[in-house]
């Protein structure tokens, strides 16, 4: 926005409920990232925090969502303001859900740390690493208004599904070969699955921050990897 | 210098790319205006304003203090004919004649582009003489097709039930809303077919305001509408069309969906969220 409006304290409450959502994104990132730490270290003390922080996300969620209707109701605002207080809006619901993947993931690691480890977590590590690297690059253009940047986290999620495909084979393969392995890694297909439901949230939060800028829409097919969904099981000596 | 303005596609995707194009499809054209110039003296107030104003839709011209907008809807209807000094060039076509040609039937001109402003602006007569008394410099009525016609207008203005049981009492006696709906059913009532509206709702109170908002998106059905307003919630709430006028220039004109969600240019947007004007 190049110029500043009229009542300068609608600016101010623009600005304040930027630095919300960044507040929100900021710990939507923490979470993930320390779930992953407490799978791959087996730290039940890390895990159960995780869990117990979700609470904070829940709460900021509402905080968002209030400040959005209050400014709806007495700012009627207009063009890009409109459009920025409905991405808020919008990416706090995607933050809540980030937020809620995250504590599960944690929830089962507390599981996982019990039971003997199967495969290597090198890909959980990558994985998370890149939804976080996402996660980051989409609040920093929500931030910064910038939609070219937002387009570009919205492209990135196309490695994340790629490392997803690979942990689903490799945890199949284990399960296959000793049906003791089931129960750790269905656990361990679950976390998979929300760290990539997490790189899909962001992508969400990207396309409203680009709808935000820009006021139109990435039209174009999203590039996507995900093929698990086509994955046919054999049973062994087939 | 001319702009030109940046007519925008009507069908734009909204909000998760949901398709709004129903509510966004502009009509066929009623006025087309081409190259208008206005001057008031050696002052240029209208800059070679191209634009289109769609039949039996509501058009809604917004823009700062002294961007034309109103001096717009005075060429429309020749009011500036009225002062020594003003001139208008260029072209607006209304059922194949130029209204801006010198020849034009002003009388004939004014009963075709009824006007409705501001303040409201009453007679000093009987609410039936309002209304009777424009009717009869147009068209000769016997007694009983007059009041037909005086109870259809006051009917379509939604002021019908109000005054049928005093129509000879003073319009000086109505409150500031109700005197605008009769000022409007007497603008109705020589059966125009564009309307005009100034700020027809600045000097009224919220209640009259939705009335008067309500009739016009009642009237846009028989009529074609144009409406000056400050009020770009009132613009947002009633126009299909809304045109953006600065400095005597059309900047932008977009359907309304469009316009207050994400207009294209700079300057728009810059009036519309409150950052000038």
């Amino acid at each position: 926005m190049p110029n500043e409006h009229i009542v300068r304290s609608y600016d101010e409450e623009l600005r304040r409920l930027r630095d919300m959502v960044a507040r929100m994104g900021g710990l939507a990132e923490r979470q993930v990232a320390e779930s992953t730490r407490a799978l791959v270290r087996r730290d039940t003390d890390l895990a159960t925090e995780v869990v117990g922080r979700d609470a904070q996300i829940d709460a900021l969620e509402r905080e968002v969502e209030a400040y959005c209707v209050r400014l709806l109701a007495l700012r009627q605002p207009m063009a890009a303001d409109l459009r920025v207080i409905i991405a808020a809006m919008k990416a706090s619901n995607d933050l809540e859900r980030i937020g809620d993947y995250a504590s599960n993931a944690a929830k089962r690691a507390v599981v996982l740390a019990s039971l003997p480890a199967i495969g290597s977590l090198a890909g959980f590590e990558r994985m998370a690493q890149l939804v976080q690297e996402n996660l980051k690059a989409a609040m920093d253009a929500f931030v910064n208004n910038d939609a070219e940047a937002a387009r570009r986290v919205w492209e990135a999620d196309e490695p994340v599904d790629a490392i997803y495909n690979g942990i689903f084979r490799e945890l199949l393969t284990f399960m296959m070969e000793d049906p003791r392995n089931i129960s750790a890694a269905t656990h361990m297909l679950f976390i998979a699955k929300n760290l990539e439901r997490i790189g899909d949230h962001t992508t969400n939060i990207a396309e409203r921050i680009y709808y935000a800028v820009r006021g139109d829409n990435i039209t174009e097919e999203r590039p996507k990897a995900d093929q698990s969904a086509f994955a046919v099981v054999r049973p062994a000596g087939d | 210098m001319s702009i030109t303005a940046e007519t925008t596609e009507t069908g734009t995707k909204g909000f998760g790319g949901v398709q709004a194009r129903s509510e966004e499809a502009i009509n066929a054209s009623r006025i087309s205006i081409r190259n208008l110039e206005f001057f008031y003296g050696e002052n240029r107030a209208l800059k070679g304003i191209d634009f289109e104003i769609p039949d039996r839709q509501v058009t809604g011209m917004i823009g700062p203090s002294g961007c034309g907008k109103s001096t717009l809807l005075r060429v429309l209807n020749r009011m500036y004919s009225l002062y020594p000094g003003q001139r208008a060039t260029g072209e607006v076509m209304m059922d194949g004649e130029n209204i801006i040609a010198p020849d034009t039937d002003l009388n004939a001109l004014r009963a075709k582009v009824g006007m409705v402003f501001q303040k409201p602006t009453p007679f000093p007569m009987t609410i039936h003489e309002n209304i009777a008394f424009g009717i009869r410099l147009h068209e000769k009525l016997s007694k009983s097709q007059m009041d037909e016609r005086i109870e259809w207008a006051l009917t379509r203005a939604a002021i019908w039930d109000e005054v049928k049981d005093r129509l000879d009492a003073s319009a000086l006696g109505l409150s500031g809303g109700q005197q605008q709906r009769l000022c409007i059913a007497r603008t109705i009532a020589v059966r125009p077919e564009v309307i005009l509206f100034d700020e027809p709702t600045s000097a009224l109170d919220p209640i009259s305001t939705l009335k008067i908002e309500e009739l016009i998106d009642e009237l846009k059905r028989d009529f074609t509408l144009v409406i000056v307003t400050h009020n770009m919630q009132q613009a947002a709430r009633c126009a299909d069309q809304v045109a953006f006028f600065y400095l005597g220039e059309l900047i932008e004109v977009a359907p309304a969906v469009q316009m207050f969600t994400a207009p294209k240019h700079p300057k728009t947007q810059e009036y519309i969220t409150g950052r000038f004007g």
